[in-house]
């Protein structure tokens, strides 16, 4: 899009607030925008994001990668792969890491899937 | 842990820096600001607004006339240290740690936004470096080592951002790293990541940011580098930073570690302070809750280091005239090449320099409060919240990209019709966001968004798995190295002689460790193309290889050019096989001042036998050159082509305690016959063994004037420090004697 500048037409609903008010403005509007972005952040997950959880429950970058990569092949992201990771534990009496680890092998993921 | 801790006098041991690292935790979490000391007294100056000193440090050149004073000014310093080797890094980071860099920055290399994980080992950058886990906790245990040194704390920094964002920020908050810069406006627009996917990582990335206490720097400054002309997109610049701003804080990260990265947009010749005050103080009044992390302009940077350096002082102009809490540095070669050590230094010196030269500055102006500046900066807030008006108006964010209302040249609401647009369907990472179950659980801390641990019972999700490596360190994977031939240990075994401490060999370096590379200015009496073309010839016939030219500027389009070239030198120096002339010994000057009060000394001195040269005699006497008057020696002067026997008589009558004789002519061995002569008409006279007999001139060489006679002799670069330090020291020696 080419547009002239018309910022003195633009600017007149402006120009009568004072600096507060249009610092106020400014603000309100910026919480408007990302108002969206939060709720998407808070309601969706990503391969990174829940690589980032296994990372944090003592998996490497590579295991991570690995369990991430079969969620999404068997559609279970949604879950959450530690959730995955977690569940198969509980259900296979396993260690965290050990249940993990079977994963990383091609193991266990049908008893994975079917915990939940 | 290894106990490895740095000599002052010594080189660090990145060998040494490297070992056991799988054991490395690092010593504390989160950002650090300097420690005020409002009237703080350096040598024989009061400061407003520096900070506290440091314990070792390189002070700028002139500080030897003020006492080796080394002043910090408030802001944090950062400097961008990313050559592509690690390792080399490391060196250049304790030079800039020691040059009042607080900041340390780590570019990542080319590509590492778009690498779908994290890049594990050590291979060798482009245009920065593989930001990995040894990689950092590297760096980091090598800082914690230089921060004790220094005495003052210093900020590791690296980004979380790419399609690999959260893992990055859950690496770098286990590792220790202080501040980030996160902003997924930066992966959208800049490097073509799906928006979508960006902000939802986002999301759990400043969480993590959150959670590691570190200083978040937004990506902002990249619209200012992009723009075709920079100082257009200042409305837009703001409703960038406001977007990653109100957006981390509503995630979790306080106000007061989110930090704008500002750039003031235009540079020379244009009247940049003009157009950039009132952009700075816009800013400032809207984002008064928030840091300022001022960067300095790269958009306009030419090959010229001069020019870049000026352009960067004006910068700071800015800085001070406004505030700012971290002031960013850009070295002057970067319009040429990726920053040499040299240059890295230059930067940080540039800046503690103008900052501190303009100490207690806002004491004494202050900004106008009504005219141009006030109506300047009302209308560019004016302008953004019309853009952010209209974002509204498209949709929202997500729609305004689609649009091309980003990186637009035209200062909004003008639109030129080339910013830079993006789908929201479209990108790297597309159609990889998945909506969260009902039963969706993340057992770790620092997670954002919909967690279930209440369908286990559980209210602190990492208690579902005994902690997680943000409690329990101990349970990080450590992976050392994946490639067998792209690592440091191969690097590092081809340079291996060169390696310090205990090197056999050197070679001149810029970057690398013995990359041989060199710098050489030159100036031709030619237009440009002749004096490129001259330019390397010569680098080549003084043997040079990879002869490059970097910088040109011109005297006058005929008359004459000047031209920098690089070039590696193909040979390595045998440091055993070095002539290594001894330091001269010289006391402070209060030493030397305090012998002379306690007890006056009178010299008398001439330039002797058929000689008229004055000059060197002068330097070494007069108080205009830091000559020996300045101590307060009584000093008299009888001129040049004195005959010996006149400058003992006239140490005699005088009673003074030491004769100088200069001595400039040397055929046929006058200069040391001179010596001799004085000494002998000395001794038959008797008073030989009171006064001190010193001699100088160029071609004097000490062991030769003592050997004729004379007590010292001083020859070429000597200075009065140096001969007041010796009529002190054997003055003492002749009154112990006594």
């Amino acid at each position: 899009m080419k547009r002239e500048d018309d910022y003195q037409v633009r600017r007149a609903p402006l120009a009568n607030l004072s600096d507060k008010e249009l610092g106020e403005r400014f603000w309100a509007l910026a919480g408007q925008i990302v108002e969206p972005m939060l709720k998407m952040g808070y309601e969706n997950t990503s391969p990174a994001i829940e690589r980032s959880v296994l990372l944090r429950m003592g998996f490497s970058s590579i295991e991570a990668k690995q369990i991430v990569d079969g969620c999404i092949e068997r559609n279970l992201l949604a879950h959450g792969a530690g959730n995955v990771v977690l569940r198969l534990a509980r259900a296979q009496k396993l260690d965290i890491r050990d249940a993990g680890l079977a994963l990383c092998e091609g193991r266990l993921w049908d008893e994975a899937a079917a915990a939940f | 842990m290894s106990e490895y801790k740095l000599d002052p006098n010594e080189n660090i041991d990145v060998a040494e820096i490297l070992k056991d690292l799988g054991n490395y935790r690092p010593r504390r979490r989160g950002w650090t600001w300097r420690e005020p000391a409002p009237g703080l007294r350096m040598g024989p100056f009061e400061y407003q607004d520096c900070t506290k000193p440091l314990a070792d440090s390189v002070p700028l050149p002139p500080a030897h006339y003020f006492g080796d004073i080394d002043p910090q000014p408030s802001p944090v310093i950062t400097t961008e240290i990313s050559s592509g080797r690690f390792e080399d890094d490391i060196r250049r980071m304790r030079m800039a740690a020691h040059h009042g860099a607080d900041h340390i920055m780590v570019i990542r290399t080319a590509g590492q936004s778009h690498f779908d994980g994290l890049i594990e080992g050590t291979p060798q950058g482009m245009g920065g470096v593989p930001v990995t886990r040894k990689q950092v906790r590297a760096q980091r245990k090598a800082l914690d080592r230089i921060e004790d040194e220094v005495g003052r704390p210093i900020n590791y920094h690296s980004y979380v951002s790419g399609v690999a964002g959260p893992d990055i920020a859950v690496m770098f908050a286990e590792e220790g790293v202080n501040g980030v810069h996160q902003d997924p406006q930066y992966n959208v627009i800049y490097r073509n990541i799906n928006m979508v996917r960006s902000f939802v990582d986002a999301c759990e990335s400043k969480t993590l940011i959150a959670w590691a206490k570190q200083a978040q720097i937004d990506g902002a400054h990249n619209a200012n580098a992009t723009a075709r002309d920079a100082w257009k997109v200042m409305p837009e610049l703001m409703v960038q930073h406001a977007i990653n701003s109100i957006f981390s804080a509503k995630v979790g990260v306080p106000k007061k570690n989110i930090c704008l990265s500002t750039v003031p947009p235009s540079a020379t010749p244009g009247p940049c302070i003009h157009q950039d005050l009132p952009y700075a103080v816009a800013l400032r009044d809207l984002f008064h809750e928030y840091r300022m992390r001022a960067q300095m302009n790269t958009k306009y940077i030419e090959s010229s280091t001069r020019e870049a350096t000026v352009t960067h002082v004006l910068n700071m102009v800015i800085s001070k005239l406004t505030s700012a809490d971290i002031q960013s540095t850009i070295t002057p070669d970067e319009g040429r090449n990726v920053p040499w050590h040299i240059y890295n230094l230059e930067a940080c010196d540039t800046a503690k320099q103008a900052l501190v030269g303009m100490d207690g500055l806002m004491e004494m102006v202050e900004l106008k409060k009504d005219g141009y500046l006030r109506d300047k900066a009302r209308e560019l807030k004016e302008r953004a919240v019309l853009f952010m008006e209209e974002i509204v108006e498209l949709g929202g964010y997500f729609a305004a990209v689609e649009a091309g209302m980003f990186v637009d040249s035209g200062m909004y609401p003008e639109r030129n019709g080339d910013g830079i647009a993006r789908k929201i369907n479209g990108g790297i990472g597309a159609g990889t966001i998945v909506k969260r179950a009902e039963d969706y659980c993340a057992p770790v801390t620092a997670h954002y968004g919909c967690n279930n641990v209440a369908q286990y019972g559980a209210s602190n999700p990492s208690d579902l798995i005994g902690g997680c490596t943000l409690e329990k360190p101990e349970k990080i994977v450590y992976i050392d190295e994946l490639d067998e031939e792209d690592n440091c240990n191969v690097r590092m075994a081809e340079v291996k002689e060169f390696a310090q401490p205990g090197a056999k060999l050197i070679r001149p370096e810029m970057e690398w460790l013995a990359d041989g590379t060199v710098m050489l200015t030159m100036f031709f009496p030619a237009e440009k193309g002749i004096a490129e073309a001259a330019a390397i010839e010569c680098g080549r016939r003084m043997g040079l290889t990879d002869v490059e030219v970097i910088s040109r500027e011109t005297g006058h389009r005929a008359e004459g050019t000047r031209i920098e070239i690089k070039g590696k030198v193909p040979f390595s120096i045998e440091i055993d096989k070095l002539v290594i002339p001894k330091e001269p010994d010289v006391l402070s000057d209060e030493e030397i001042r305090k012998d002379i009060e306690r007890r006056p000394m009178k010299i008398v001195c001439g330039t002797v036998g058929e000689d008229e040269h004055s000059v060197g005699l002068r330097e070494i006497i007069d108080i205009k050159h830091g000559g020996i008057e300045k101590y307060g020696i009584e000093v008299h002067y009888l001129g040049t082509s004195v005959p010996p026997e006149k400058l003992v008589n006239a140490a005699i009558e005088l009673n003074a305690d030491a004769m100088l004789a200069s001595t400039i002519i040397s055929h046929d061995d006058i200069h040391y016959k001179n010596i001799g002569k004085i000494n002998r008409i000395a001794t038959e006279m008797g008073v030989r063994d009171k006064l001190i007999f010193v001699a100088g001139g160029t071609q004097v060489a000490s062991a030769q004037a003592r050997a004729n006679g004379a007590d010292e002799g001083f020859g070429r670069g000597s200075h009065g420090n140096h001969v007041a330090t010796f009529l002190v020291k054997r003055r003492r020696e002749l009154e112990a004697n006594k």
